[in-house]
């Protein structure tokens, strides 16, 4: 036996056969429920010619639709970026009491079922409770009505942004921004000028989590609609609508249109993927290094 | 900066989202399998109501599930006028206060602009020989109907069985319930809508018969192609009367009462009654319906008041929790 084998120097010992069928294994997996699924959407989106598609998306009620979805995102976004960085700094960064409760809520929309937390806005903002009989009373639209559409959106889409800018956070510890106020910054600039940049690609990625969820909810948001055609149908709800109609060109051109926001987040997720490893490595690096000199 | 501009983005969002001014707007809130009519029935509305008042009329719809739809407008929804497939769902709101309890007498024909009836869908050449309600329930003959729990469709569909066995020579309430109890044991599946049903039938290929509306048979042919299927009217079936109502307490509110009664009144003119029939509907006025009799084979009918007293006693001797059909569909 040779010692200068190459094969010993293989991560794997399984024989040539057995890996390769593992790995076609998980690649037929992946044709079959992500692939074919992708495709089949564009292929019913354009079954019946280009301009049929495209008279599906201009209609006015598909515009609606569109609109709706990203005025949804503008707003629920913003909300939960400001949220989700003041949160993952609270408990990144300081002990105080009640923080594994303040944990535990961020998290709650993870666990609460879409339909659950649509009907809690229903509970609290329905015209039959003091709450929704006040707003009523002042004019004020909240359920079946654009705000009540983005409250349920920024429900189900609070916990990313803080969830994942947590344990980077964490992992990068509070040694830089420390140094920056011993130096003298305010605490606005040691944000601005140390925390932001350090937490950048997370929160991009954490940005991008809730923005894929705030145009694709379905469940929260169908509660709260009242699915008014042209006024309060979100592009997942149009999609059902037309589904329904037995619309399928035009069913399939609206959910095209999410697949298409969908693959380009993706593309984007990827991207900022590659950057936090990067980053993640090199804040691993610096931190050793530092504990070296100390 | 970066804010400024993000709000700046919502501002022309907020604008753009704001919906087009007009005169009167009402808001139509209806069950799913009504898109169709609406959809041509509103522009001829519209049209008429200009040129008699030289208004514009707005109209907005909403569809989803029938019971869905009235728990919204109980919730808040602020539908000027709705238009469900079953009276039980406009009871609901006369409990809660939104319609006065007399709706129903208000207008004709028991505020049901238009009727249907439930039929059988089969496969081409009829291979099960499905001709009756008793086909139903032989060995080997899966029947397609939806949850008659949560829609319209289904409890139609119950009800006419079970109406049919009842006013069968030696019928009785006990002899419906078994016969009811052999039906839903031949179906493999309850879909939760009406539409949901038809896409198991239709695309999926399950079962041998498709209980549903004729209006919705219809919408088959449209979209599957007329060949595709067979149509089957039973020797006697449920008359499907979906009625509509002004919903009193928003029209008083936003000052919308005129404009919504004259909305409905028109379901009853001849270009509503037209409309409906083109749509597969049976329209109650006797002029159209003579025009379109090739369109509508007579059928024995029976409604649910005659053979259950109304329709609040039937949902609550059958479909409440509990109820006749979870005791015979648990029983399985």
């Amino acid at each position: 036996m040779s010692s200068a084998n190459p094969a010993s120097l293989r991560t794997t010992t399984e024989s040539r056969p057995v890996r390769y069928a593992l790995t076609a294994l998980a690649l037929a997996f992946v044709v079959l429920f992500l692939v074919i699924p992708l495709v089949s959407v564009f292929w019913e989106a354009f079954s019946k010619g280009w301009g049929l598609y495209r008279e599906a998306l201009v209609e006015p009620e598909a515009l609606s639709a569109i609109r709706l979805t990203l005025l949804t995102a503008l707003i629920a976004v913003p909300f939960n970026v400001v949220f989700g960085v003041a949160a993952a700094w609270a408990i990144a960064r300081f002990e105080f009491r009640g923080k594994s409760l303040l944990t535990t809520l961020i998290d709650l929309p993870f666990s609460v079922s879409p339909v659950v937390a649509g009907m809690m806005y229903v509970l609290l903002f329905g015209i039959n409770t003091p709450v929704g009989a006040w707003l009523d009373a002042n004019g004020f639209k909240v359920i079946f009505a654009v705000p009540g559409i983005v409250l349920a959106t920024v429900f189900v889409t609070f916990p990313f942004v803080a969830r994942e800018l947590i344990p980077l956070m964490q992992a990068q510890g509070a040694d830089e921004e420390q140094a920056a106020l011993v130096l003298g910054a305010s605490g606005w600039q040691t944000f601005r000028r140390v925390t932001l940049p350090n937490i950048k690609w997370g929160l991009l990625y954490g940005v991008i989590l809730t923005n894929a969820r705030a145009m694709g909810e379905f469940g929260a948001v169908s509660v709260v609609s009242g699915h008014i055609r042209g006024e309060t149908n979100t592009i997942p709800l149009h999609v059902e609508i037309l589904y329904n109609e037995y619309n399928f060109v035009g069913a399939f051109a609206s959910a095209s249109i999410l697949a298409l926001l969908a693959l380009v987040t993706l593309a984007a997720k990827t991207f900022v993927e590659w950057r936090m490893t990067r980053q993640h490595a090199a804040a691993r690096t610096r931190t050793a290094e530092a504990r070296a000199a100390a | 900066m970066k804010k400024t501009l993000s709000f700046s983005a919502v501002a022309v969002a907020f604008a753009l989202a704001a919906p087009a001014w007009a005169d009167v707007s009402l808001l139509n809130v209806s069950y799913d399998v009504m898109r169709d009519f609406y959809k041509d029935y509103n522009p001829a509305f519209q049209k008429a109501y200009k040129a008699r008042t030289g208004e514009t009329v707005t109209i907005q719809q909403s569809h989803g599930g029938s019971s869905k739809q009235a728990l919204s407008v109980v919730n808040g929804l602020e539908a000027d006028v709705i238009t469900m497939n079953q009276a039980s769902d406009i009871d609901l709101l006369a409990d809660k206060g939104l319609v006065p309890a007399n709706w129903q007498t208000r207008l004709a024909n028991r505020s049901a602009p238009f009727t249907s009836v439930t039929v059988f869908i089969v496969r081409k050449g009829n291979p099960k020989g499905v001709r009756d309600w008793n086909d139903l329930v032989k060995p080997g003959v899966q029947v397609i109907i939806p949850n008659p729990k949560t829609t319209g469709n289904g409890r139609y569909t119950y009800l006419a069985a079970w109406g049919f066995s009842k006013t069968q020579p030696g019928g009785s309430d006990a002899r419906a319930r078994d016969y009811v109890a052999r039906l839903f044991r031949n179906v493999p599946v309850l879909d939760a809508g009406g539409r949901a049903a038809t896409t198991t039938f239709m695309q999926r290929q399950i079962g041998d018969v498709l209980v549903t509306f004729e209006n919705e048979a219809e919408m088959i042919a449209r979209e599957f192609g007329r060949g595709s299927f067979e149509l089957v009217y039973p020797s006697a079936t449920v008359l499907v009367e979906p009625p509509v109502s002004v919903v009193d307490k928003v029209v008083d509110k936003k000052g919308s009462r005129k404009v919504a009664e004259e909305y409905l009144k028109y379901l009853w003119s001849p270009e509503g009654q037209t409309i409906a029939a083109q749509n597969y509907l049976r329209p109650q006025d006797k002029a159209v319906a003579q025009k379109f009799n090739g369109q509508f084979p007579p059928v024995k009918t029976f409604t649910v008041e005659g053979v259950f007293g109304s329709w609040r006693a039937a949902m609550k001797t059958h479909f409440a929790d509990g109820g006749v059909f979870d005791q015979i569909y648990t029983k399985k």
